[in-house]
């Protein structure tokens, strides 16, 4: 089916959300829309879907004009929507969520689940996909919970699947999974818009790329093109994909860590003797797939993990069994991973979130008291400094887009005297410029002398910030690689095999 | 991050130039369809502004004056020939409507019938009596709602503190001064500790406040009811009533205006209390982590604030305020002695008080006001305009209901949707609601971006 959106325009007040946009997916295409955050993509895609109403424009699907003034027209005309955060009910089955919406029943209202699963076992044969249609979705692991989701949309007869920002949530394997269902989709004549701002995928999977910035479509991109000219194209300048950084001049061991293990609240041990150093003036980047532990290793530093045995010191110091204020007081600077969840209180002002690990010691806080005519100022020459794009320092941060929220959190971590410097996902979400800044950030707190941390999932960061990679798989420490180590003997490891011969040194 | 965030309805809160501002720094990252449940809602109410409190409060007035029309006699008398005489009925309906609201008026803040200025000024000091208890219960309640903590034992945190002051008050001979001084404090210490309670098996067994307030009123009640009719406990001596003795005169707080007002110090140590809070709230330390813990307990912990620790203190705080209220209900309201009816409602009034304040300091101070007015006026309403009490209470209600779903009061005065309180409190409740969005691993819900 052929989807062509004309001149859509969406406004939310004074905002242009989406601005005369054109837009024309052929049949069987997977059209790739890329844009940074807030550019209006999904916005649009929205508007399709019958979400909101655009203010000018139509959608017309074979050439034939339609008014969508719901999702329950869109999906009847044949759109279905895969969205970022999944539309599930997690504690019914697969077969339950699929048949939600349009229920088949029988005698007084019985639901007929053997044709819902009948259905659900089709598609996935069809597409070979492994999805039980009796297990619950609750019990998945997210990159199944995603083909649950396109199954709902394809026993809908979808005909134009919409993905949104599909791969946020998804392991590289899952994501390279997704790639193949996505090729397959559109051999079978599905077409496909492909939401994202990750290169990469884009150039993988896309026939034709539209890139859109500040609600308006700024062009077409060539799916051939280079990394650096799609990013120019959606950010409007040029940017540096790689930062420059130095070779690493690293002092003295600074935090030794030795025979780390974490049990988590279901008794899983989910640090399973974890040893590693980490040198002044070093990044070591922990690599790995998501869950393999890296999250549990970062709290178990900051003391937010219960359960802990092993050895942690920092410049000689013990670390283990210490609370968080002690931890973040011995001069541990800390990003954490849900930076919305864990690291900003949203309802609060960009100077309230400045101080929100300071909140009862100089310099903010005297004799019980706020002082708040030094946290303007301190706030003030921050934004500054960290190039917080706000109105002022009394904005919500909940009102700031992800990359502004996360130069909070650094402003905050890096203005406090530190001894070591722990990075969670930095970078996760962010736009490409949000990224360059990030990572600037991170090579300059690595050259004033302060071991680094960084923990990713993406091997394109791993590979930009680190002087050395540990790779984690299931709990445990594979092997420590030098920064330069070729992506492929990565992959390995973060699968759990020990490539011979490839210079690991623990 | 998808972008669909882009505020969704209404206009922009503040003029912003959007070619200075790439959208992006206008859109929060947040997914409408995360709008969820409990904790929304309880923000949702608990910090509505003012102006939707002070319409809610307009709403209900225009609501019981529909309720006062329909049930006036006259009126309905006059609806038997509404067809011949339609005049007579609305003459009779406004007859009823601005008779009860002026002597609501009347009776709750200055009586024009009075001889003199002192007698006609009566009635506010009767407001403001009223008033001391229910601002000092509704700081208790509104303190805790801060820390993310739906209190509602301000009854039993009451019962609690009007016992032990009280003993304190008729059982203990001390000298005039002192004897004030340790009664007051052993009300605000028993309140405390009570709270307490709630605090620390919340902190370290995880129990839901809610249930363990809701048991802790029912304790209180009974225990002291017991108390009560047991002699050489609480009960008078030489007395089959469950009744307390009367306070000794060194025990009672002093009239504030001289003998012929009820007015006594428990409203100046109200409102002293009123100023603290807000110092607490907004310029002290302790305040800045409660409202962390309030907001993002996550990242309250995160940042090495002892959130546990905040529980406790917060509901040993809030405790103490409610016995504040129950201190001056036995020194101050009612000193003949108390029986176990000694709350008054007020415990729950508190509740709604704090909402209608919402949860800040002087919002409460007002709103206790406004219900002490309707206390104080709604007895000489009934006693003038023959009109049931039990109206003034519909109207007290309505107010809460109105407040607990502004989007009726803003369609009601074609309010738009308030932009950035509602979108950046989703923000937040949406990452703590589950309800569509399926995120049950860690790392799902770690990348929620």
């Amino acid at each position: 089916m052929k989807l062509e959106l004309r001149g859509i325009t969406k406004r939310f007040g004074a905002l242009v959300a989406n601005d005369h946009i054109d837009l024309t997916i052929e049949a069987g295409e997977i059209h790739c829309l890329l844009g940074e955050n807030g550019a209006g993509k999904s916005t649009l895609m929205n508007v399709l879907y019958g979400l909101y109403q655009a203010e000018e424009g139509e959608i017309l699907l074979d050439d034939v004009v339609q008014h969508f003034a719901g999702p329950g027209d869109a999906m009847g005309a044949g759109i279905g929507m895969v969205h970022q955060h999944f539309m599930l009910i997690p504690v019914f089955t697969v077969a339950e969520n699929v048949m939600l919406g349009h229920e088949e029943t029988g005698f007084a209202g019985r639901l007929n689940l053997a044709s819902a699963r009948a259905r659900v076992r089709e598609i996935s044969a069809r597409f070979g996909f492994d999805v039980d249609p009796d297990a619950l979705v609750e019990d998945l692991p997210v990159g199944v919970q995603q083909r649950v989701e396109i199954i709902k949309a394809l026993s809908r007869d979808a005909k134009v699947l919409v993905f949104d920002e599909p791969t946020a949530v998804l392991t590289p394997q899952e994501t390279d999974e997704l790639m193949v269902i996505m090729k397959q989709l559109k051999a079978a004549g599905t077409s496909i818009v492909f939401i994202t701002h990750k290169l990469r995928e884009v150039r993988e999977v896309a026939d034709r790329i539209t890139v859109i910035r500040l609600g308006k479509v700024v062009g077409e991109a060539d799916p051939k093109a280079s990394n650096a000219e799609m990013a120019s194209l959606m950010v409007g300048r040029s940017v540096e994909l790689t930062v420059q950084k130095s070779p690493a001049a690293p002092g003295a061991a600074a935090l030794v860590v030795s025979n780390l293990s974490v049990i988590d609240a279901r008794n899983q041990v989910v640090v399973n003797s974890v040893s590693f150093e980490v040198h002044a003036g070093e990044i070591l980047a922990i690599a790995g797939v998501q869950g393999n532990g890296q999250t549990e290793l970062t709290e178990a530093l900051l003391g937010l993990q219960q359960r802990v045995s092993g050895e942690v010191t920092l410049d000689g110091r013990s670390l283990i069994g210490r609370n968080v204020r002690q931890v973040l007081n011995a001069g541990v600077g800390f990003v954490p991973e849900d930076r919305k969840e864990d690291g900003l209180v949203a309802e609060f002002t960009i100077a309230e979130n400045l101080m929100l690990d300071r909140s009862d010691t100089t310099p903010f806080v005297r004799g019980g008291t706020l002082q708040l005519k030094y946290l303007a100022e301190f706030a003030e020459t921050k934004i500054g400094e960290f190039d917080i794009r706000a109105q002022g320092i009394t904005t919500h941060v909940g009102r700031l887009s992800g990359g502004n929220q996360q130069k909070v959190v650094l402003a905050r971590e890096l203005s406090r005297d530190l001894r070591l410097f722990v990075a969670a996902q930095p970078t996760r979400g962010l736009d490409v410029g949000s990224i360059e800044f990030v990572h600037t950030r991170i090579v300059e707190t690595r050259d004033a002398g302060i071991p680094v941390i960084v923990v990713s999932t993406e091997l394109d960061e791993v590979a930009a910030l680190a002087d050395r990679i540990a790779v984690m798989y299931r709990g445990t420490i594979v092997g420590i690689v030098p920064g330069n180590t070729p992506r492929e003997i990565l992959g390995l490891m973060m699968a759990g095999e020990l490539p011979a011969g490839s210079g690991v040194a623990a | 991050m998808s972008d669909s965030q882009i505020p969704s309805r209404g206009p922009l809160p503040e003029p912003l130039e959007v070619s200075q501002i790439p959208p992006s720094e206008l859109a929060p990252e947040v997914k409408p369809e995360e709008e969820s449940r409990s904790s929304a809602l309880l923000r949702e109410i608990t910090t509505s502004n003012a102006l939707l409190s002070v319409l809610a409060v307009v709403l209900a007035l225009v609501a019981g004056a529909i309720l006062i029309a329909f049930t006036d006699e006259d009126v309905q008398a006059s609806a038997g020939y509404f067809f011949s005489r339609p005049s007579d009925l609305l003459t009779a309906a406004w007859e009823a409507v601005s008779g009860a609201y002026s002597s609501l008026f009347q009776g709750a803040i200055y009586n024009f019938r009075a001889d003199n200025f002192q007698a006609g000024i009566r009635p506010l000091t009767e407001t403001l009596t009223f008033a001391t208890p229910l601002i000092a219960a509704g700081l208790g309640v509104a303190l805790s709602f801060r820390v993310g903590l739906f209190n509602i034992g301000a009854r039993g945190q009451m019962l609690v503190a009007s016992a032990a002051a009280g003993y304190v008050g008729f059982a203990w001979e001390l000298p005039t001064g002192i004897h004030l001084i340790v009664a007051v404090l052993a009300g605000i210490l028993a309140g405390a500790l009570w709270g307490g309670i709630v605090g620390l098996l919340k902190a370290r067994t995880g129990a839901h406040e809610v249930i363990v307030t809701i048991m802790l009123n029912y304790i209180a009640f009974y225990l002291i009811s017991f108390m009560l009719r047991t002699p050489g406990l609480l009960q008078a001596p030489g007395s089959n009533n469950p009744k307390s003795p009367a306070m000794l005169p060194t025990a009672v707080l002093p009239d504030l205006l001289g003998p012929r007002y009820n007015l006594h110090l428990g409203f100046l140590v109200v409102l002293v209390a009123t100023v603290y809070v807000w110092y607490l709230l907004n310029r002290s330390s302790l305040g800045f982590q409660f409202r962390a813990v309030g907001e993002n307990p996550n990242a309250a912990r995160v940042a090495g604030i002892k959130v546990k620790n905040m529980y406790l203190y917060a509901m040993l705080l809030a405790g103490g305020l409610a016995g504040l209220a129950g201190v001056n209900q036995v020194l101050g309201t009612v000193t003949t002695g108390f029986s176990s009816g000694i709350d008054a409602g007020i415990g729950f009034d508190a509740i709604t008080v704090a909402l209608l304040g919402g949860s800040t300091p002087w919002g409460v101070f007002f709103a206790g006001i406004l219900f002490g007015a309707f206390k104080a006026g709604g007895f000489a309403m009934q006693a003038g305009q023959g009109i049931p009490i039990d109206i003034i209470v519909v109207v007290q209600s309505l107010i809460v209901l109105f407040i607990a779903a502004p989007p009726l009061v803003r369609s009601v005065f074609h309010l738009p949707a308030p932009g950035t309180k509602r979108r950046s409190g989703r923000g937040k409740s949406g990452k703590s609601g589950t309800g569509t969005s399926a995120k049950p691993t860690k790392s799902a819900k770690a990348v929620n971006q």
